[in-house]
Protein backbone atom coordinates (compact mmCIF):
# COMPACT_ATOMS: atom_id res chain seq x y z
CA UNK A 1 0.00 0.00 0.00
CA UNK A 2 0.89 3.92 -0.34
CA UNK A 3 1.82 5.50 2.97
CA UNK A 4 -1.28 7.53 2.42
CA UNK A 5 -3.35 4.79 2.11
CA UNK A 6 -1.57 3.09 5.37
CA UNK A 7 -2.56 6.24 7.13
CA UNK A 8 -6.09 5.52 5.52
CA UNK A 9 -6.18 1.73 6.91
CA UNK A 10 -4.68 2.73 10.22
CA UNK A 11 -7.23 5.50 11.05
CA UNK A 12 -9.96 3.48 9.90
CA UNK A 13 -8.56 0.61 11.81
CA UNK A 14 -8.61 -1.90 8.87
CA UNK A 15 -5.55 -3.49 7.21
CA UNK A 16 -5.93 -2.15 3.65
CA UNK A 17 -7.66 0.06 1.70
CA UNK A 18 -8.33 0.35 -1.97
CA UNK A 19 -9.01 3.79 -3.82
CA UNK A 20 -12.58 4.09 -4.43
CA UNK A 21 -13.52 2.75 -0.78
CA UNK A 22 -15.81 4.93 1.12
CA UNK A 23 -14.25 4.60 4.82
CA UNK A 24 -15.26 6.11 8.18
CA UNK A 25 -11.61 7.39 9.75
CA UNK A 26 -10.34 8.63 13.37
CA UNK A 27 -9.43 11.78 13.03
CA UNK A 28 -5.93 13.09 14.82
CA UNK A 29 -6.37 16.30 14.63
CA UNK A 30 -8.96 18.64 13.67
CA UNK A 31 -8.54 22.85 12.91
CA UNK A 32 -10.77 25.43 12.63
CA UNK A 33 -10.27 29.17 11.85
CA UNK A 34 -12.33 32.00 12.38
CA UNK A 35 -14.17 32.40 9.58
CA UNK A 36 -16.19 29.21 10.57
CA UNK A 37 -18.80 30.20 12.85
CA UNK A 38 -20.86 27.78 11.45
CA UNK A 39 -19.18 24.69 12.72
CA UNK A 40 -20.02 25.75 16.21
CA UNK A 41 -23.83 26.41 15.11
CA UNK A 42 -23.98 22.85 12.89
CA UNK A 43 -22.09 21.37 16.23
CA UNK A 44 -24.92 22.57 18.33
CA UNK A 45 -27.56 21.68 15.76
CA UNK A 46 -26.63 18.30 15.43
CA UNK A 47 -27.14 18.10 19.26
CA UNK A 48 -23.70 18.26 19.98
CA UNK A 49 -23.01 18.86 23.77
CA UNK A 50 -19.38 18.09 24.77
CA UNK A 51 -16.85 18.03 21.88
CA UNK A 52 -15.50 14.17 21.45
CA UNK A 53 -12.09 15.13 22.16
CA UNK A 54 -10.29 18.44 23.21
CA UNK A 55 -7.02 17.72 23.07
CA UNK A 56 -7.24 17.22 19.50
CA UNK A 57 -9.22 20.27 18.29
CA UNK A 58 -7.04 23.66 17.83
CA UNK A 59 -9.13 26.99 16.92
CA UNK A 60 -6.72 29.26 14.60
CA UNK A 61 -7.74 33.08 14.54
CA UNK A 62 -5.90 33.62 11.18
CA UNK A 63 -8.23 34.90 8.52
CA UNK A 64 -9.62 37.89 10.29
CA UNK A 65 -6.49 38.67 12.50
CA UNK A 66 -7.36 41.80 13.78
CA UNK A 67 -10.71 41.68 13.28
CA UNK A 68 -11.55 44.06 10.85
CA UNK A 69 -14.97 44.18 11.61
CA UNK A 70 -17.63 44.26 14.64
CA UNK A 71 -18.94 40.67 13.14
CA UNK A 72 -15.96 39.05 12.52
CA UNK A 73 -14.40 40.01 16.20
CA UNK A 74 -18.17 38.88 17.21
CA UNK A 75 -17.15 35.39 15.47
CA UNK A 76 -13.75 35.18 17.04
CA UNK A 77 -15.82 35.51 20.80
CA UNK A 78 -18.10 33.27 20.49
CA UNK A 79 -15.11 30.95 19.54
CA UNK A 80 -13.35 31.52 22.03
CA UNK A 81 -16.14 31.43 24.39
CA UNK A 82 -16.56 27.71 22.83
CA UNK A 83 -13.47 26.62 23.24
CA UNK A 84 -12.94 27.68 27.10
CA UNK A 85 -16.34 26.06 27.61
CA UNK A 86 -15.00 22.78 25.76
CA UNK A 87 -11.54 22.55 27.75
CA UNK A 88 -10.22 23.25 24.26
CA UNK A 89 -6.77 24.35 25.47
CA UNK A 90 -5.33 24.26 21.37
CA UNK A 91 -6.77 27.97 20.85
CA UNK A 92 -3.87 30.07 18.84
CA UNK A 93 -5.21 33.87 18.86
CA UNK A 94 -4.50 36.63 16.37
CA UNK A 95 -1.45 37.07 18.25
CA UNK A 96 0.12 33.46 16.46
CA UNK A 97 -0.24 33.22 12.48
CA UNK A 98 -1.71 31.52 9.78
CA UNK A 99 -2.88 27.89 10.88
CA UNK A 100 -0.65 25.78 8.16
CA UNK A 101 1.95 27.22 9.57
CA UNK A 102 1.22 27.56 13.50
CA UNK A 103 -0.10 23.74 13.82
CA UNK A 104 3.57 22.17 12.61
CA UNK A 105 5.30 24.95 14.94
CA UNK A 106 3.49 23.63 17.44
CA UNK A 107 4.09 19.96 17.37
CA UNK A 108 0.65 19.34 15.91
CA UNK A 109 1.85 18.14 12.61
CA UNK A 110 3.51 14.72 12.44
CA UNK A 111 4.15 12.18 9.80
CA UNK A 112 1.44 9.26 9.89
CA UNK A 113 -1.23 11.36 11.15
CA UNK A 114 -4.85 12.16 9.90
CA UNK A 115 -5.14 15.93 9.79
CA UNK A 116 -8.84 17.94 9.14
CA UNK A 117 -8.61 21.68 8.93
CA UNK A 118 -11.97 23.83 7.86
CA UNK A 119 -9.06 25.68 5.13
CA UNK A 120 -8.37 24.02 1.73
CA UNK A 121 -4.71 24.72 1.75
CA UNK A 122 -4.58 21.71 4.37
CA UNK A 123 -3.21 19.87 1.67
CA UNK A 124 0.53 21.42 2.89
CA UNK A 125 0.99 19.20 6.33
CA UNK A 126 1.73 16.54 2.98
CA UNK A 127 5.09 17.77 3.31
CA UNK A 128 5.69 16.47 6.86
CA UNK A 129 4.38 12.94 5.97
CA UNK A 130 0.75 13.29 6.82
CA UNK A 131 -2.21 13.03 5.74
CA UNK A 132 -3.93 16.39 5.19
CA UNK A 133 -7.43 17.52 3.79
CA UNK A 134 -9.33 20.64 3.63
CA UNK A 135 -13.19 19.90 4.76
CA UNK A 136 -16.03 22.16 5.00
CA UNK A 137 -17.89 23.80 8.10
CA UNK A 138 -20.30 20.88 8.98
CA UNK A 139 -18.11 18.34 7.83
CA UNK A 140 -15.70 20.00 10.58
CA UNK A 141 -19.05 20.05 13.18
CA UNK A 142 -19.86 15.97 12.45
CA UNK A 143 -15.73 15.63 13.79
CA UNK A 144 -16.51 17.32 16.67
CA UNK A 145 -19.37 15.66 17.77
CA UNK A 146 -18.35 11.86 16.67
CA UNK A 147 -14.59 12.08 16.34
CA UNK A 148 -14.75 10.86 12.38
CA UNK A 149 -15.10 11.44 8.91
CA UNK A 150 -15.81 9.50 5.77
CA UNK A 151 -13.81 9.64 2.94
CA UNK A 152 -13.55 7.58 -0.56
CA UNK A 153 -10.35 6.85 -0.85
CA UNK A 154 -8.41 8.25 -3.12
CA UNK A 155 -5.94 7.65 -6.13
CA UNK A 156 -2.75 8.74 -6.10
CA UNK A 157 -0.42 10.71 -8.80
CA UNK A 158 3.03 10.92 -8.74
CA UNK A 159 5.01 14.05 -10.03
CA UNK A 160 8.71 13.48 -10.15
CA UNK A 161 10.76 16.97 -10.37
CA UNK A 162 14.00 15.81 -11.49
CA UNK A 163 16.85 18.16 -12.37
CA UNK A 164 18.77 21.51 -10.69
CA UNK A 165 16.83 25.21 -10.39
CA UNK A 166 18.95 27.66 -11.73
CA UNK A 167 19.34 30.61 -10.49
CA UNK A 168 16.67 32.57 -8.92
CA UNK A 169 14.55 29.59 -9.01
CA UNK A 170 11.99 28.72 -6.42
CA UNK A 171 9.45 26.36 -5.13
CA UNK A 172 7.01 28.36 -6.33
CA UNK A 173 8.06 28.77 -9.79
CA UNK A 174 8.16 24.77 -10.25
CA UNK A 175 4.81 24.40 -9.05
CA UNK A 176 3.14 27.24 -11.13
CA UNK A 177 5.09 25.52 -13.92
CA UNK A 178 3.60 21.64 -12.96
CA UNK A 179 -0.18 23.35 -12.99
CA UNK A 180 0.13 24.98 -15.96
CA UNK A 181 1.45 21.68 -17.46
CA UNK A 182 -1.38 19.30 -15.61
CA UNK A 183 -4.26 21.44 -15.28
CA UNK A 184 -6.48 22.88 -12.36
CA UNK A 185 -8.56 19.42 -12.26
CA UNK A 186 -6.12 16.61 -12.71
CA UNK A 187 -6.15 16.08 -9.43
CA UNK A 188 -9.95 15.86 -8.21
CA UNK A 189 -10.41 13.64 -5.84
CA UNK A 190 -7.30 12.36 -5.39
CA UNK A 191 -3.91 12.48 -4.00
CA UNK A 192 -0.36 13.61 -5.06
CA UNK A 193 2.93 12.09 -4.06
CA UNK A 194 5.66 14.60 -4.90
CA UNK A 195 9.54 13.05 -5.43
CA UNK A 196 12.63 13.24 -7.41
CA UNK A 197 15.71 14.63 -6.69
CA UNK A 198 14.86 18.49 -6.66
CA UNK A 199 12.09 17.82 -3.78
CA UNK A 200 14.81 16.21 -1.92
CA UNK A 201 17.43 18.79 -2.26
CA UNK A 202 14.56 21.77 -1.30
CA UNK A 203 14.34 22.52 2.01
CA UNK A 204 11.11 21.99 4.05
CA UNK A 205 9.79 25.46 3.04
CA UNK A 206 10.28 25.09 -0.17
CA UNK A 207 8.35 21.22 -0.13
CA UNK A 208 5.52 23.50 1.49
CA UNK A 209 5.06 25.51 -1.24
CA UNK A 210 4.87 22.67 -3.45
CA UNK A 211 2.07 20.34 -1.40
CA UNK A 212 0.31 23.76 -0.37
CA UNK A 213 -0.53 24.61 -3.87
CA UNK A 214 -1.56 20.75 -4.96
CA UNK A 215 -4.93 21.91 -4.18
CA UNK A 216 -4.78 24.33 -7.16
CA UNK A 217 -4.85 20.96 -9.35
CA UNK A 218 -7.92 19.61 -6.77
CA UNK A 219 -5.75 17.37 -4.79
CA UNK A 220 -7.17 16.18 -1.36
CA UNK A 221 -4.34 15.34 0.16
CA UNK A 222 -0.16 15.52 -0.85
CA UNK A 223 3.00 13.24 -0.06
CA UNK A 224 6.18 14.09 0.48
CA UNK A 225 7.71 11.00 1.76
CA UNK A 226 9.42 12.18 4.99
CA UNK A 227 13.09 12.39 4.82
CA UNK A 228 16.00 13.53 7.44
CA UNK A 229 14.91 17.34 7.41
CA UNK A 230 11.34 16.43 8.39
CA UNK A 231 12.58 14.71 11.33
CA UNK A 232 15.00 17.45 12.57
CA UNK A 233 12.24 19.33 12.22
CA UNK A 234 9.20 17.37 14.00
CA UNK A 235 12.37 16.33 16.54
CA UNK A 236 12.36 19.66 17.98
CA UNK A 237 8.22 20.35 17.67
CA UNK A 238 6.83 16.52 18.92
CA UNK A 239 10.01 14.90 20.65
CA UNK A 240 7.26 12.04 21.84
CA UNK A 241 6.02 11.64 17.99
CA UNK A 242 9.11 11.46 16.75
CA UNK A 243 10.52 8.18 18.38
CA UNK A 244 7.10 6.76 17.99
CA UNK A 245 7.55 7.53 13.87
CA UNK A 246 11.03 6.56 14.17
CA UNK A 247 10.61 3.09 15.76
CA UNK A 248 7.51 1.73 12.75
CA UNK A 249 9.14 0.26 10.23
CA UNK A 250 8.61 1.64 6.71
CA UNK A 251 8.76 0.21 3.42
CA UNK A 252 11.60 1.56 1.52
CA UNK A 253 10.34 1.42 -2.27
CA UNK A 254 6.56 1.84 -3.14
CA UNK A 255 5.50 -0.30 -5.64
CA UNK A 256 4.83 1.87 -8.97
CA UNK A 257 1.38 -0.20 -9.47
CA UNK A 258 0.54 2.21 -6.39
CA UNK A 259 -0.16 4.98 -8.44
CA UNK A 260 -2.99 5.79 -11.27
CA UNK A 261 -0.43 8.14 -13.06
CA UNK A 262 3.31 9.21 -12.79
CA UNK A 263 4.12 12.82 -14.44
CA UNK A 264 7.97 13.32 -15.08
CA UNK A 265 9.32 17.36 -14.72
CA UNK A 266 12.78 18.50 -15.18
CA UNK A 267 13.21 21.60 -13.83
CA UNK A 268 16.84 22.23 -15.07
CA UNK A 269 16.10 25.04 -17.57
CA UNK A 270 12.92 26.71 -16.27
CA UNK A 271 12.95 30.25 -16.15
CA UNK A 272 10.87 32.16 -13.11
CA UNK A 273 7.63 31.69 -13.85
CA UNK A 274 4.38 34.12 -13.46
CA UNK A 275 0.56 33.07 -13.43
CA UNK A 276 -1.57 35.72 -15.11
CA UNK A 277 -5.02 36.96 -14.48
CA UNK A 278 -7.11 35.41 -13.59
CA UNK A 279 -6.51 31.99 -13.95
CA UNK A 280 -3.84 29.48 -11.54
CA UNK A 281 -3.41 27.50 -14.62
CA UNK A 282 -2.61 30.45 -17.19
CA UNK A 283 1.09 30.41 -17.03
CA UNK A 284 4.18 32.54 -18.59
CA UNK A 285 7.68 32.68 -18.05
CA UNK A 286 8.69 36.00 -16.29
CA UNK A 287 9.88 36.82 -19.54
CA UNK A 288 6.83 37.31 -21.19
CA UNK A 289 4.93 38.82 -18.32
CA UNK A 290 8.20 41.62 -17.90
CA UNK A 291 6.61 45.00 -17.82
CA UNK A 292 3.32 44.98 -16.94
CA UNK A 293 3.01 47.83 -14.27
CA UNK A 294 1.75 46.30 -10.66
CA UNK A 295 0.54 48.74 -7.92
CA UNK A 296 0.73 46.27 -4.98
CA UNK A 297 3.59 43.63 -3.90
CA UNK A 298 2.57 40.95 -1.84
CA UNK A 299 4.81 38.53 0.27
CA UNK A 300 2.84 36.27 2.61
CA UNK A 301 0.15 33.58 2.89
CA UNK A 302 0.23 30.24 4.03
CA UNK A 303 1.75 29.60 -0.01
CA UNK A 304 5.05 32.62 0.54
CA UNK A 305 5.43 33.83 3.78
CA UNK A 306 7.75 31.31 5.55
CA UNK A 307 11.42 32.16 6.40
CA UNK A 308 12.51 31.69 3.24
CA UNK A 309 10.38 33.82 1.15
CA UNK A 310 11.25 36.98 3.24
CA UNK A 311 14.84 36.48 3.33
CA UNK A 312 15.24 35.96 -0.76
CA UNK A 313 12.89 39.23 -0.76
CA UNK A 314 15.68 40.73 2.08
CA UNK A 315 18.74 39.98 -0.21
CA UNK A 316 16.91 41.33 -3.06
CA UNK A 317 15.86 44.90 -1.55
CA UNK A 318 18.79 45.26 0.73
CA UNK A 319 20.19 48.92 0.01
CA UNK A 320 17.14 49.57 -2.50
CA UNK A 321 13.84 51.23 -2.72
CA UNK A 322 10.70 50.15 -4.10
CA UNK A 323 9.08 52.03 -7.03
CA UNK A 324 7.66 55.35 -5.81
CA UNK A 325 3.76 54.11 -7.05
CA UNK A 326 4.06 50.74 -5.34
CA UNK A 327 2.98 49.05 -1.56
CA UNK A 328 4.71 46.28 -0.31
CA UNK A 329 3.38 44.18 2.16
CA UNK A 330 5.45 41.89 4.03
CA UNK A 331 2.93 39.40 6.23
CA UNK A 332 5.10 36.78 7.70
CA UNK A 333 2.88 33.57 8.11
CA UNK A 334 4.07 33.43 12.19
CA UNK A 335 4.55 35.39 14.87
CA UNK A 336 7.66 32.89 15.24
CA UNK A 337 8.43 33.45 11.46
CA UNK A 338 7.84 37.44 12.85
CA UNK A 339 10.45 37.10 15.48
CA UNK A 340 13.24 35.03 13.26
CA UNK A 341 13.17 37.76 10.86
CA UNK A 342 13.21 40.43 12.88
CA UNK A 343 16.56 38.55 14.50
CA UNK A 344 17.73 38.23 10.81
CA UNK A 345 17.79 42.00 10.70
CA UNK A 346 15.28 40.77 6.98
CA UNK A 347 12.28 43.29 8.23
CA UNK A 348 14.60 46.26 8.60
CA UNK A 349 15.75 45.56 5.56
CA UNK A 350 12.36 45.10 3.81
CA UNK A 351 11.28 48.75 6.38
CA UNK A 352 14.29 50.37 4.76
CA UNK A 353 13.28 49.98 1.03
CA UNK A 354 9.73 51.42 2.17
CA UNK A 355 7.80 48.01 2.76
CA UNK A 356 4.79 47.97 4.74
CA UNK A 357 5.00 45.08 7.77
CA UNK A 358 1.04 43.64 8.36
CA UNK A 359 0.22 41.02 11.21
CA UNK A 360 1.08 37.31 10.78
CA UNK A 361 -2.25 36.37 9.12
CA UNK A 362 -3.70 35.38 6.13
CA UNK A 363 -3.96 39.20 5.08
CA UNK A 364 -5.69 40.45 1.62
CA UNK A 365 -5.22 37.31 0.34
CA UNK A 366 -9.05 36.42 0.53
CA UNK A 367 -10.02 39.69 -0.32
CA UNK A 368 -11.26 41.00 3.29
CA UNK A 369 -8.62 43.39 5.20
CA UNK A 370 -5.08 44.34 5.23
CA UNK A 371 -4.47 45.61 1.74
CA UNK A 372 -7.50 44.80 -0.56
CA UNK A 373 -7.24 46.25 -4.49
CA UNK A 374 -9.14 48.77 -6.24
CA UNK A 375 -10.66 48.73 -9.40
CA UNK A 376 -8.11 48.69 -12.17
CA UNK A 377 -5.51 47.97 -10.15
CA UNK A 378 -2.52 44.94 -10.17
CA UNK A 379 -0.63 42.84 -7.46
CA UNK A 380 2.04 40.88 -7.64
CA UNK A 381 1.95 37.91 -5.16
CA UNK A 382 3.42 35.11 -3.50
CA UNK A 383 -0.11 33.89 -2.28
CA UNK A 384 -1.96 30.96 -4.49
CA UNK A 385 -5.22 32.23 -5.63
CA UNK A 386 -5.88 34.77 -8.32
CA UNK A 387 -9.25 34.14 -9.22
CA UNK A 388 -11.49 37.32 -9.51
CA UNK A 389 -12.29 39.35 -6.90
CA UNK A 390 -9.84 37.09 -4.61
CA UNK A 391 -8.06 40.04 -3.05
CA UNK A 392 -10.69 42.73 -3.42
CA UNK A 393 -11.97 44.65 -6.50
CA UNK A 394 -13.18 42.02 -9.33
CA UNK A 395 -11.31 44.39 -11.59
CA UNK A 396 -8.06 43.97 -10.15
CA UNK A 397 -5.95 42.04 -11.73
CA UNK A 398 -3.54 39.37 -9.39
CA UNK A 399 -0.23 37.77 -11.10
CA UNK A 400 1.28 34.78 -8.89
CA UNK A 401 4.80 34.55 -8.57
CA UNK A 402 7.84 33.44 -5.96
CA UNK A 403 9.24 35.96 -3.88
CA UNK A 404 11.91 36.73 -5.52
CA UNK A 405 9.90 38.06 -8.15
CA UNK A 406 7.72 40.09 -5.93
CA UNK A 407 10.72 41.39 -4.49
CA UNK A 408 12.23 42.30 -8.07
CA UNK A 409 8.87 44.00 -9.25
CA UNK A 410 8.53 45.71 -6.26
CA UNK A 411 12.10 47.79 -7.12
CA UNK A 412 10.39 48.56 -10.90
CA UNK A 413 6.76 49.03 -10.21
CA UNK A 414 6.43 46.49 -12.77
CA UNK A 415 6.80 43.08 -13.22
CA UNK A 416 10.53 42.13 -13.40
CA UNK A 417 13.10 39.18 -13.84
CA UNK A 418 14.52 38.16 -10.29
CA UNK A 419 17.63 36.94 -11.99
CA UNK A 420 18.49 40.99 -12.86
CA UNK A 421 19.12 41.57 -8.98
CA UNK A 422 20.71 38.11 -7.98
CA UNK B 1 -37.63 17.64 2.68
CA UNK B 2 -35.72 14.76 0.22
CA UNK B 3 -37.22 14.65 -3.25
CA UNK B 4 -35.84 12.08 -5.35
CA UNK B 5 -37.01 13.59 -8.57
CA UNK B 6 -35.67 17.03 -9.52
CA UNK B 7 -37.27 19.26 -12.16
CA UNK B 8 -35.84 22.76 -13.03
CA UNK B 9 -35.21 24.54 -15.80
CA UNK B 10 -31.39 24.82 -16.97
CA UNK B 11 -28.77 27.93 -15.14
CA UNK B 12 -26.31 27.30 -17.32
CA UNK B 13 -22.67 27.98 -16.16
CA UNK B 14 -18.75 27.98 -17.32
CA UNK B 15 -15.50 25.77 -16.51
CA UNK B 16 -13.37 26.15 -13.55
CA UNK B 17 -16.10 28.39 -11.44
CA UNK B 18 -14.42 28.99 -8.26
CA UNK B 19 -15.90 29.33 -4.31
CA UNK B 20 -14.77 32.75 -4.55
CA UNK B 21 -16.92 33.55 -8.03
CA UNK B 22 -19.64 31.46 -6.35
CA UNK B 23 -19.44 33.30 -2.74
CA UNK B 24 -16.89 36.21 -2.02
CA UNK B 25 -14.59 35.75 0.43
CA UNK B 26 -15.05 39.52 2.07
CA UNK B 27 -18.79 37.94 3.27
CA UNK B 28 -17.58 35.09 4.48
CA UNK B 29 -18.45 36.64 8.33
CA UNK B 30 -22.09 35.97 7.52
CA UNK B 31 -24.21 32.75 9.36
CA UNK B 32 -27.77 33.68 8.38
CA UNK B 33 -29.90 32.12 5.40
CA UNK B 34 -30.81 35.40 4.12
CA UNK B 35 -27.52 37.41 4.27
CA UNK B 36 -25.78 34.47 2.66
CA UNK B 37 -28.48 34.02 -0.38
CA UNK B 38 -27.96 37.92 -0.66
CA UNK B 39 -24.60 37.42 -2.21
CA UNK B 40 -24.66 34.37 -4.00
CA UNK B 41 -22.34 34.69 -7.60
CA UNK B 42 -23.13 38.15 -6.72
CA UNK B 43 -19.41 39.00 -8.42
CA UNK B 44 -20.07 36.83 -11.63
CA UNK B 45 -23.77 37.12 -12.05
CA UNK B 46 -24.92 40.34 -10.08
CA UNK B 47 -28.62 40.06 -10.77
CA UNK B 48 -28.49 36.10 -10.19
CA UNK B 49 -31.71 36.53 -7.44
CA UNK B 50 -33.60 38.49 -9.75
CA UNK B 51 -33.13 36.11 -13.04
CA UNK B 52 -33.98 32.63 -10.75
CA UNK B 53 -36.48 34.64 -9.07
CA UNK B 54 -40.32 32.69 -9.02
CA UNK B 55 -38.90 29.07 -11.01
CA UNK B 56 -37.44 26.00 -10.14
CA UNK B 57 -33.44 26.52 -11.40
CA UNK B 58 -30.98 23.74 -11.66
CA UNK B 59 -27.45 24.87 -12.53
CA UNK B 60 -25.71 23.44 -15.28
CA UNK B 61 -21.49 23.87 -15.40
CA UNK B 62 -18.80 22.47 -17.22
CA UNK B 63 -15.36 21.10 -15.23
CA UNK B 64 -14.43 21.87 -11.73
CA UNK B 65 -17.64 23.23 -10.15
CA UNK B 66 -17.08 24.84 -6.87
CA UNK B 67 -12.88 24.54 -6.67
CA UNK B 68 -10.98 26.56 -4.40
CA UNK B 69 -11.63 27.44 -0.55
CA UNK B 70 -13.17 25.25 1.62
CA UNK B 71 -16.58 27.79 2.38
CA UNK B 72 -19.27 25.93 3.13
CA UNK B 73 -21.24 29.62 2.10
CA UNK B 74 -20.73 28.25 -1.51
CA UNK B 75 -23.16 25.82 -1.55
CA UNK B 76 -25.34 27.08 1.25
CA UNK B 77 -25.64 30.12 -0.78
CA UNK B 78 -26.48 28.42 -3.80
CA UNK B 79 -29.03 26.47 -1.91
CA UNK B 80 -30.73 29.11 -0.22
CA UNK B 81 -30.74 31.16 -3.48
CA UNK B 82 -33.39 28.34 -4.04
CA UNK B 83 -31.18 26.26 -6.74
CA UNK B 84 -32.68 22.72 -6.94
CA UNK B 85 -29.07 20.83 -7.51
CA UNK B 86 -26.50 21.19 -9.93
CA UNK B 87 -25.15 18.95 -12.77
CA UNK B 88 -21.49 19.24 -14.02
CA UNK B 89 -19.14 17.50 -15.45
CA UNK B 90 -16.69 17.69 -12.03
CA UNK B 91 -16.54 19.18 -8.89
CA UNK B 92 -13.74 20.99 -6.60
CA UNK B 93 -14.11 17.93 -4.23
CA UNK B 94 -14.19 19.78 -0.56
CA UNK B 95 -17.72 21.55 -2.36
CA UNK B 96 -19.17 18.20 -3.89
CA UNK B 97 -19.01 17.13 -0.15
CA UNK B 98 -20.40 20.39 1.49
CA UNK B 99 -23.14 20.43 -1.00
CA UNK B 100 -24.17 16.92 0.26
CA UNK B 101 -23.99 18.23 3.57
CA UNK B 102 -25.90 20.56 3.38
CA UNK B 103 -28.87 19.00 1.62
CA UNK B 104 -28.29 20.02 -2.29
CA UNK B 105 -28.18 17.30 -4.98
CA UNK B 106 -24.96 17.67 -6.72
CA UNK B 107 -24.38 15.01 -9.92
CA UNK B 108 -21.80 14.33 -12.63
CA UNK B 109 -22.13 13.86 -16.03
CA UNK B 110 -19.08 14.18 -18.40
CA UNK B 111 -20.59 16.16 -21.53
CA UNK B 112 -23.90 17.88 -19.48
CA UNK B 113 -23.01 21.15 -20.98
CA UNK B 114 -22.79 20.34 -24.44
CA UNK B 115 -26.28 18.30 -24.06
CA UNK B 116 -28.30 21.69 -22.62
CA UNK B 117 -29.27 25.48 -23.60
CA UNK B 118 -30.32 27.96 -21.56
CA UNK B 119 -33.70 27.44 -19.96
CA UNK B 120 -34.33 23.87 -21.11
CA UNK B 121 -36.58 21.49 -18.41
CA UNK B 122 -34.33 19.11 -16.55
CA UNK B 123 -35.63 16.20 -14.77
CA UNK B 124 -33.27 14.07 -12.08
CA UNK B 125 -34.03 11.02 -10.87
CA UNK B 126 -31.67 10.86 -7.93
CA UNK B 127 -32.47 7.17 -6.83
CA UNK B 128 -32.33 5.76 -9.98
CA UNK B 129 -29.64 7.61 -11.46
CA UNK B 130 -31.31 9.18 -14.39
CA UNK B 131 -31.07 12.60 -16.26
CA UNK B 132 -33.95 13.24 -18.38
CA UNK B 133 -33.63 16.00 -21.09
CA UNK B 134 -36.56 16.91 -23.37
CA UNK B 135 -36.17 18.50 -27.07
CA UNK B 136 -36.35 15.74 -28.30
CA UNK B 137 -37.45 13.92 -24.73
CA UNK B 138 -34.14 11.58 -24.07
CA UNK B 139 -33.14 9.57 -20.69
CA UNK B 140 -29.21 9.47 -20.02
CA UNK B 141 -27.95 7.49 -16.82
CA UNK B 142 -25.51 8.96 -14.39
CA UNK B 143 -23.56 7.11 -12.65
CA UNK B 144 -25.63 6.11 -9.37
CA UNK B 145 -25.21 8.00 -5.98
CA UNK B 146 -23.56 5.93 -3.81
CA UNK B 147 -25.47 4.70 -1.14
CA UNK B 148 -23.55 6.24 1.92
CA UNK B 149 -23.83 9.51 0.14
CA UNK B 150 -27.21 9.24 -0.70
CA UNK B 151 -27.94 8.62 2.70
CA UNK B 152 -27.24 11.68 3.92
CA UNK B 153 -28.92 13.55 1.26
CA UNK B 154 -32.28 11.62 1.88
CA UNK B 155 -31.77 13.05 5.77
CA UNK B 156 -31.65 16.34 3.96
CA UNK B 157 -28.04 16.87 5.06
CA UNK B 158 -25.46 15.94 7.55
CA UNK B 159 -26.63 17.54 10.46
CA UNK B 160 -30.30 15.55 10.34
CA UNK B 161 -28.22 12.43 9.47
CA UNK B 162 -26.54 12.99 12.62
CA UNK B 163 -29.28 13.85 14.55
CA UNK B 164 -31.43 10.80 13.63
CA UNK B 165 -28.13 8.22 13.74
CA UNK B 166 -25.45 9.64 16.10
CA UNK B 167 -22.82 8.24 13.58
CA UNK B 168 -22.14 7.26 10.17
CA UNK B 169 -24.36 4.48 10.10
CA UNK B 170 -24.17 3.77 6.44
CA UNK B 171 -20.60 3.48 5.87
CA UNK B 172 -19.33 0.79 7.60
CA UNK B 173 -19.83 -1.54 4.70
CA UNK B 174 -16.79 -1.90 1.78
CA UNK B 175 -19.01 -1.35 -1.56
Amino acid sequence: MHPLHQILAQVAGRNRVKPGEFIVVKVDLAEINDLYLQVILSFNEMGGDKVWDPRKITFVMDHYAPAPTIRAAENQRKMREFAFEQGIKNFFDINQGICHQVMPEAGLVWPGMLLVATDSHATTHGAFGAFSTGIGATDMAAVLFTGEIWFRVPEIIKINIRGKTGKGIMAKDIILYIISQLGTDVALYKAIEFDGEAVKEMSLDERLVLCNMAVEMGAKATYIRPDEKVMEYISHTNPKKYKEYQSIKKSNNINSEEYESIFNFNISNLEPQVALPHRVDKVVSVLQAAGKPIQQALIGTCTGGRINDIKIAAQILKGKKIFSSVRLLIIPASNKILEKCIELGYIQTLLDSGATLATPSCGPCLGAHEGVLAPGEACISTSSRNFPGRMGSTEAKIFLSSPATVAASAIKGVITDPREFL
Amino acid sequence: MFKSIIKGKAFKIGDDIDTDQIYPGRYLYLTSPEDIASHAMEDIIPDFSEKIEGEDWIIVAGKNFGCGSSREHAPRAILYAGIKAIVAESFGRIFYRNAINVGLPVLKYPDIIKKVHQGDLIKINLQDGLITLYKPERKISIEKYPPQLLSILKSGGLISYLKKYGKYSHFTDEI
